[in-house]
């Protein structure tokens, strides 16, 4: 069973996020719909470009594509098995297609389509899925912890975890650029605006140093990234020196980036990704760095091993370590 | 059909015979497989490869071709013993049949073998590739159909439903789906593993255009394949052919547990001698 969460006294109560809730902090700089948006922009060039959803077009922003190109949308229903399927059918056929639904239905429930279909046959079909990780306060549903680990474990797949809305503007014409599956996680609606700032360009497979630091050195992805960003600020505030090394492309893994970064002698080496502990960014890091001889002092920040709860996620990104305040708390404690 | 039809081609029974010799010569390769399979879908293959559909076999890939989805992989023997007959795969291939770097593994798969277009293996695949294929080739302004052959057991499975719906509601004229209903799977006789009769009423209540007819006569299935073809409605097509398990090989129709067949090895060129008998007869 799981622990009530208490009120605390004088804070207001926060209710459970709606699924489509933004994870944009109050006040932030966002950008609406970049996926939406950024493949309506690829697809004037691009006319194999089709988009495929089962029953979640609005909530992937699919449904910008839809109203630019209606005859190159497809909608397939609710049934994630048959959506993967007829997308490798129309791969087959020499289309491109993006196929959205929700990280948790595309990793869990379809996953011997995407591996049998797509992955085997390596068909072009880019899947992108809204809801990676914590990312949704509804609980285990439609939070998908795992999904990193599920498809870095597939032959053929590639796997990217973007952190913003800039990222994913550049993302869709790189993974076009690509011919092969690859598994996309997707911020939607009104997506935080962070690398703007960092003059930063995204290249498939490739990490980005975004700030360099004496002491910490915090190699994150996706959403944990801007949080590593954020926390490396109030770190400095304190004094305490936090590089960090953005990986958005998870497989293939950037090793020369990772090890010519962790090789640096006297750095607390901190993983933070928004999944499970198990099996995603940080055992991969752990695992390249134990292979390749290189002994730095090794911190993962990632969700536990468990059935999340529900709630609001600024109370579960709290609760499970991964908001800004959580990351700057670790490491303060693991520099102690 | 190929392109270049003789005056003196062999007669469709002609090419049943010869897909289930070459599938029996397989199976004697290895001394096992879906053998039983593979003799009761041999007439359906004779007459989708040689009467219904049109290929290049020096041309597997040819753009225009019809598409032929083999859902369930474990009859890939059946598939390569009709592909050896339409000249797609060489004759020769067939001793190297489930060993080693062969072309022709055991459960079909799409990046070993020409003409095979997809990878089966985990049932219930095909018919969702087949939407998308249909789908994509309507876009392209194709007149190539796509062909899918599943089992009964596959029915079990419920993405075959989904993708059913979904065929149904894009109006996929261009899809044919063929059902072997030879009332066997892993575990015993179909129809005790998951009931799915009446077949034909929930087809038709799914929005396809149905026939059902005994595929192991050959006159039947071609009738059913012309009427799949010339339908006229908006609708994708069924095909549901009721087989019987081991068909031409007195033997093995008799034989009980025939979902995945030992064979001794004297017993092969008995298989093939009754085969023979039967077609003289």
């Amino acid at each position: 069973m799981k622990s009530p969460m208490s009120a605390t006294p004088g804070k207001p109560r926060l209710t459970t996020s709606a699924m489509i809730a933004s994870i944009a902090a109050e006040g932030q700089k966002t950008k609406p719909a970049p996926f939406g948006n950024a493949l309506v922009e690829l697809a004037r060039s691009r006319p194999e470009v089709v988009g495929l959803t089962a029953d979640l077009g609005k909530y992937t922003d699919l449904h910008i594509f839809a109203r630019a190109f209606p005859d190159r949308y497809y909608q397939m229903g609710m049934a994630e098995q048959l959506l993967y399927g007829a997308a490798s059918g129309m791969a087959a056929e020499g289309f491109m297609p993006f196929a959205t639904t929700y990280a948790v239905f595309a990793s869990r429930r379809a996953y011997d389509f995407i591996h049998q279909t797509i992955a085997e046959e390596d068909r072009n079909v880019k899947i992108v899925c809204a809801l990676p990780g914590l990312t949704s306060g509804y609980g285990p549903s439609h939070q998908a912890a795992e999904d990193l680990a599920l498809f870095r474990a597939m032959p053929n797949m590639t796997v990217i975890d973007p952190c913003d809305a800039h990222e994913i503007e550049q993302i869709v014409p790189a993974i076009a650029a690509h011919h092969g599956p690859v598994y996309m996680r997707l911020l939607r609606g009104q997506v935080p605006l962070v690398l703007d700032e960092y003059n930063y360009q995204f290249q498939l497979g490739k990490a980005s140093l975004l700030r360099d630091g004496r002491e910490v050195l915090i190699i994150s992805s996706g959403i944990m990234t801007m949080r590593a960003l954020e926390a490396a600020k109030e770190l400095a505030g304190d004094s305490v020196d936090a590089a960090v090394l953005h990986v958005p492309t998870i497989k293939p893994l950037d090793h020369e980036a990772i090890l010519r970064e962790a090789g640096k002698p006297g750095r607390l080496v901190v993983v933070a990704e928004n999944h499970t502990i198990i099996g995603g960014l940080g055992e991969a890091v752990a695992a390249l760095l134990m292979r390749s001889g290189v002994h730095a002092t090794f911190r993962q920040i990632a969700l536990p091993d468990e059935f999340l709860a529900a709630g609001a996620l600024p109370t579960l990104h709290d609760r499970y370590g991964i908001s800004t305040a959580e990351v700057t708390r670790q490491i303060k404690g693991w520099l102690r | 059909m190929s392109t270049n039809t003789l005056v003196n081609a062999p007669t469709l029974a002609q090419r049943a015979r010869n897909i289930r010799r070459n599938a029996l010569r397989m199976g004697e390769v290895q001394g096992q497989g879906y053998i039983a399979q593979a003799l009761d879908i041999s007439d359906v293959l004779a007459v989708a490869y040689f009467h219904a559909m049109r290929y290049r076999p020096e041309e597997p890939t040819w753009e225009d071709r019809d598409r032929f989805l083999l859902s369930n992989g474990h009859y890939a023997i059946a598939l390569y013993a009709a592909l050896i007959e339409a000249g797609i795969i060489p004759e020769a291939e067939l001793e190297t049949y489930g060993f080693d770097e062969s072309r022709l593994p055991m459960s079909g798969m799409a990046s070993y073998t020409p003409g095979m277009e997809m990878s089966g293996g985990s049932l219930g695949l095909g018919l969702s590739i087949a939407v998308g294929m249909g789908l994509g080739l309507k876009r392209k302004g194709s007149k190539s159909r796509v062909f899918t052959l599943f089992s009964d057991g596959e029915l079990d499975e419920g993405s075959k439903w989904e993708a059913m719906m979904s065929a149904a509601h894009h109006k996929l004229d261009n899809l044919i789906a063929i059902i072997d209903v030879n009332n066997q799977q892993a575990d015993g006789p179909s129809k005790q593993m998951m009931g799915f009769e009446p077949l034909v009423d929930k087809l038709e209540a799914f929005g396809w255009f149905v026939r059902r007819v005994d595929g192991n006569d050959l006159g039947a299935v071609l009738a059913a394949f012309d009427a799949a073809i010339s339908h006229s409605e908006p609708q994708p097509r069924v095909i549901v052919a009721d087989t019987l398990m081991g068909k031409g090989v007195p033997f093995l129709e008799r034989r009980e547990k025939n979902h995945f067949i030992r064979v001794e090895p004297h017993e092969w060129q008995l298989a093939l001698a009754e085969l023979d008998a039967g077609d003289r007869s």
